[in-house]
């Protein structure tokens, strides 16, 4: 919409829940194409940001503009007006998301998952949606999965039909919340493969993960966050070798050792079968 | 008792010198001997022995006239016009307005979920026979007629110095609720209490995520509910829904409070009472009311399969648990 504009600018963030501050003034801009990686302990607020960004959490203080559009208000002379739940709706149209739990419908098979909002949302006729989720399902590797129920299939097959869920809706900004934390270790690679191949496409995308390694490769920035505001960010590669931040540091090395934790238990693990 | 093994890499060497395979084959295994279930099944059959005894024998069950009695031209129309009509009229009313109630209810609007408590806890306290009985009497409210109209219509007109009160129809209101459909609104709004309760119940059992994933591919609240949350919903609401119609066609005959007489079991007692035969025509009754749970326990059975899609609701080991395969494992021959 507004050439000036990042796809993403968020000014000055707060948000709390019950009292209780979680979000305490997060600026962030995000360029089309870009892919931000958002790192921080559990409790930083990283999560609860990206559930701003597409409004299933509402601010109470500073703007978020997506593509241009102030979300959730609109402003008429110097006066903020909330939206509708339609238009809340429309704007969020703009915005895929996926979830740590997946969150499919469980009552429809996986192409039924993937066509619904098309057909429902953007009226898209039902032979028309059913061809370009099955076009979305091959490129996440499950066509052959078309008709199976979330049930029926293994965490990472749900997080994949999940992910061309969100696609359908041809959306300008994926945002992707712990994808691969519910999942077994061996499962994870399949979603991070979907999720790279997306972001050679071009698709901006915000990830909060805690998969290093991916956001050392794929992330175009890292952003680091730890109580509720940003503390530093840059290329992966500064950020992950040389923090500037005294709680970056604590909280790499601390993700290291973990790391390193748990290679030598797999390790043990794996010795002591074989004696 | 018999010696394990020593070793797994023993055995290897006594199979390849053709001694035989000396590992553990196929188990055929003595069961468990179970005496006890044996004495309850034989007290069992003494006791059908015995009621069977009583059906077939004591004159007063008069099989031929139950039969005359069930197919008899008004106790038909009884069935149809008071029990199956009634049923269906206000379990329609009652899951509808159940519905809305707990949707109001689940409301962030203070005034409609509100609304929703009143409404709930007036119904679930008047009992259906007394309702049914006020409602057969609401009709001396309406002395004139019931209007349809504009609210306040004559008073409105009043203030512009009108003598026309607005009103497009006059209904006879001793018809309305003196009939069945005053039964089929009182029944329906006592049903709509509790279904509000089952609905209320089956929507909060759907994960939140699923509503956020809904408004995150840019769904309406509305649509969402409807879309995802309700079918959802569903697989909890439709058991006890099958329930809540049972109970309804055995409360059809409470329509004699309004009062209705066409409706099965009025029919069939006063039957009795003008041929003496008061006990046939009880036993037909029954028989009438199992043959219809009967076939709502299938419709129900249907649906709970139908809403049940993607949740695996064929129980684990389901063929094993059939009555003929545990009657035949207690006899030793379940192969």
């Amino acid at each position: 919409m507004n050439a000036s504009l990042p796809l993403v600018r968020a000014v000055n963030v707060h948000k709390s829940f019950h009292g209780v501050e979680v979000l305490s003034g997060i600026d962030l801009d995000v360029a089309e194409r870009e892919v931000v990686c958002l790192l921080g302990p559990s409790g930083s607020g990283k999560t609860t940001f990206l559930r701003c960004i597409n409004q299933l959490e509402t601010i109470q203080g500073g703007r978020i503009w997506v593509d241009g559009d102030l979300a959730g208000y609109v402003e008429r002379g110097d006066k903020l007006h909330r939206l509708g739940d339609k238009q809340i709706a429309a704007q969020r149209r703009e915005i895929g998301m996926v979830f740590q739990r997946f969150n499919l419908f469980p009552h429809m098979t996986a192409v039924g998952n993937v066509m619904e909002a098309p057909v429902k949302v953007a009226g898209k006729r039902k032979a028309e949606a059913r061809k370009r989720a099955l076009e979305l399902l091959d490129r996440v590797g499950l066509s052959d999965r078309a008709d199976a129920y979330p049930g029926q299939l293994s965490g990472g097959q749900q997080q994949r039909v999940a992910i061309a869920r969100a696609l359908a809706m041809d959306p300008k900004l994926m945002l992707f919340d712990e994808p691969t934390s519910a999942l077994d270790p061996e499962l994870v690679g399949d979603v991070l493969d979907v999720m790279r191949e997306l972001a050679g496409g071009g698709m901006t995308m915000i990830v909060v993960t805690h998969e290093m390694g991916f956001a050392r490769e794929v992330a175009d920035r890292i952003v680091f966050m730890d109580g509720g505001v940003v503390v530093e960010q840059g290329p992966p590669d500064d950020v992950i070798n040389n923090p500037q931040h005294e709680r970056t540091k604590t909280f790499l090395s601390r993700i290291r050792e973990e790391k390193e934790e748990h290679a030598a238990a797999l390790k043990d693990r794996a010795e002591a079968e074989q004696l | 008792m018999t010696t394990p093994p020593t070793a797994p890499g023993s055995e290897s060497t006594v199979s390849s010198d053709g001694a035989g395979d000396s590992r553990p084959g196929m188990i055929e295994a003595v069961p468990v001997r179970h005496p006890g279930r044996w004495v309850a099944i034989a007290v069992i059959a003494l006791l059908v022995a015995m009621l069977l005894n009583l059906f077939l024998t004591n004159d007063a069950f008069n099989w031929s006239f139950v039969f005359e009695a069930m197919f008899q031209s008004p106790v038909i129309e009884g069935l149809i016009r008071g029990t199956l009509l009634g049923t269906a009229g206000s379990m329609l009313i009652g899951i509808t307005f159940g519905i809305v109630l707990a949707v109001m209810r689940l409301s962030a609007n203070p005034v409609l979920s509100g609304v929703a408590w009143v409404f709930t806890w007036f119904f679930r306290a008047v009992p259906r026979l007394v309702l049914l009985t006020i409602m057969g009497a609401l009709g001396v409210l309406y002395p004139d007629g019931l209007g349809l109209g504009l609210p306040f219509g004559e008073q409105l007109m009043n203030l512009f110095g009108i003598s026309n009160d607005l009103t497009f129809a006059t209904l006879d209101a001793n018809q309305i609720f003196g009939g069945i459909i005053g039964g089929i609104i009182g029944l329906g709004l006592s049903e709509a209490a509790y279904m509000a309760e089952i609905a209320r119940a089956g929507i909060l059992s759907v994960d939140e995520g699923q509503n956020e994933a809904a408004c995150a591919l840019g769904m309406s609240n509305g649509l969402a509910t409807r879309r995802v949350v309700l079918p959802q919903a569903m697989r909890v609401i439709v058991p006890p829904t099958g329930n809540e119609t049972i109970a309804m066609v055995k409360d059809t005959s409470l329509l004699i409070g309004i009062p209705v007489s066409n409706e099965l079991f009025f029919q069939l007692t006063s039957i009795g009472s003008r041929t003496y035969q008061t006990f046939p025509v009880l036993v037909a009754a029954v028989i009438w009311y199992l043959v219809i749970c009967s076939v709502l326990m299938v419709v129900q059975s249907r649906l709970e399969a139908h809403f049940g899609r993607g949740f695996g609701t064929t129980p684990p080991g389901a063929t094993d648990s059939g009555f003929k395969a545990r009657m035949l494992s207690m006899v030793g021959g379940s192969k």
